[in-house]
């Protein structure tokens, strides 16, 4: 078969006409289906999961423990005698050591000793996260700063960035000291560091966190804190509120009504 | 040619001794050839995956579901027959299996020594009837 010089060049430009063509016509209906799916993602609200604490409501004084109660039984926390080997997911403290700013001799005498419930505070920059090297904690999409009880080695240098003392190391096999284990959730064992969830796995089946729903008070409130319209950013809005440490520049999503 | 019969005595022996496994009664040996008496699921015929998958590759299965439940948040297995299941080591395969019938005999056998799963994942309770979950190892 003979060819032209002339033949040749009109056969390479159709090519190149119906392979572009063809690209052209991929590509847009790429850009279509991605516009088709794009409202399930980037146009979902932003989500960063936070809680607000009104301290007002709260009876820790009057020796209610529902919250860490109902906390410490969906999760599995043990209740070890010896203090230095305490583990604790919410906790309280007095008033005047969770907020030392706050002490003016007249506040010390109306709050000192106030028991405030504790939890980690799942940081918008959380130094925790940065000194993990595997990894086995990080901070996800939606705010909470999740742990990865596969991946920890025990080397506790998240606790030693944490500036709240949220989180707390195995130093013996927790199982013996758990009354109920509740098989839903995990236990831990002896070596790992542990803290707060934020009680991920009742989010992810639309539910709202033990120690939120077992409140009696309704003194702890959550929700999404990039909503302006959600629980806890009506109540910011209206009343005047803390952050633990804010100075250090973790940016708390826990917030004290005070 | 005078310590002949010693000769035939000693080589004697040292067969006797060589072959002592393969005759003996009292060597395990004979129970290594048997195959691990594993409990199979009444409740469920079909698995996450077919048999020759899951008897070869079930830890890779488990780390990519702990890596994918965990890290990312995605906590649905669509299985191959279409099923979809949790992603979850206690509800899913021990909702099925027993873990003393099923997984410690294949691992007792093969000398699979611990992967430490149960040092943290629990029974759940319908398969742990008269077992304490802190016997566990």
């Amino acid at each position: 078969m003979k060819i032209t010089r002339k033949d040749f060049l009109r056969l390479s430009g159709l090519s190149f006409l119906a392979a572009g063509t063809l690209e052209a016509a991929r590509a847009v209906a790429g850009s279509d289906s991605s516009a088709q799916n794009s409202p399930g993602k980037p146009s979902a609200q932003p989500v960063r999961w936070g809680m607000v604490v009104d301290v007002q409501k709260c009876r820790k004084d009057q020796g209610c423990d529902a919250c860490i109660g109902a906390c410490n039984s969906a999760h599995n926390v043990p209740h070890l005698a010896d203090p230095k080997h305490e583990v604790k997911w919410i906790w309280t403290e007095p008033f005047e050591n969770v907020f030392p700013f706050e002490q003016s001799e007249y506040a010390q005498q109306t709050d000192a000793g106030i028991p405030i419930p504790l939890m980690c505070n799942h940081c918008a920059s959380p130094p925790c996260v940065h000194v993990c090297p595997t990894q086995a904690t990080w901070k996800r999409d939606d705010g909470i700063v999740m742990m990865d009880w596969h991946r920890c080695i025990g080397c506790r240098y998240c606790m030693a960035a944490c500036p709240y003392g949220s989180r707390s190391f195995n130093w013996v096999d927790p199982r013996p000291a758990i009354a109920h284990i509740n098989p839903d959730f995990p236990t831990r064992t002896k070596g790992v560091v542990e803290k707060c969830n934020f009680c991920e796995e009742r989010l992810a089946q639309g539910l709202r966190p033990a120690c939120v729903e077992a409140c009696p008070e309704k003194a702890l409130v959550f929700g999404n804190l990039a909503d302006p319209n959600s629980e806890p950013r009506q109540l910011l809005r209206k009343r005047f509120a803390v952050q633990r440490e804010p100075e250090l520049g973790t940016g708390p999503s826990i917030y004290y009504l005070v | 040619m005078r310590d002949r019969i010693w000769i035939i005595a000693g080589l004697a022996l040292f067969a006797v001794v060589v072959t002592a496994p393969f005759w003996s009664e009292r060597t395990p040996a004979k129970d290594l050839t048997k195959v691990p008496n594993l409990v199979l699921p009444v409740n469920q015929k079909d698995c996450v995956a077919p048999v020759s998958y899951m008897r070869a590759s079930h830890m890779v299965l488990l780390l990519r579901w702990r890596e994918e439940a965990v890290r990312q948040g995605q906590r649905r297995y669509v299985a191959f027959d279409g099923k979809v299941y949790d992603k979850s080591l206690t509800k899913t395969c021990l909702g099925c299996h027993n873990k003393e019938q099923f997984c410690d005999r294949c691992h007792t056998y093969a000398g699979v020594s611990g992967p430490y799963c149960w040092n943290c994942h629990n029974q759940p309770q319908t398969n742990v009837a008269g077992i304490s979950p802190r016997s566990m190892p």
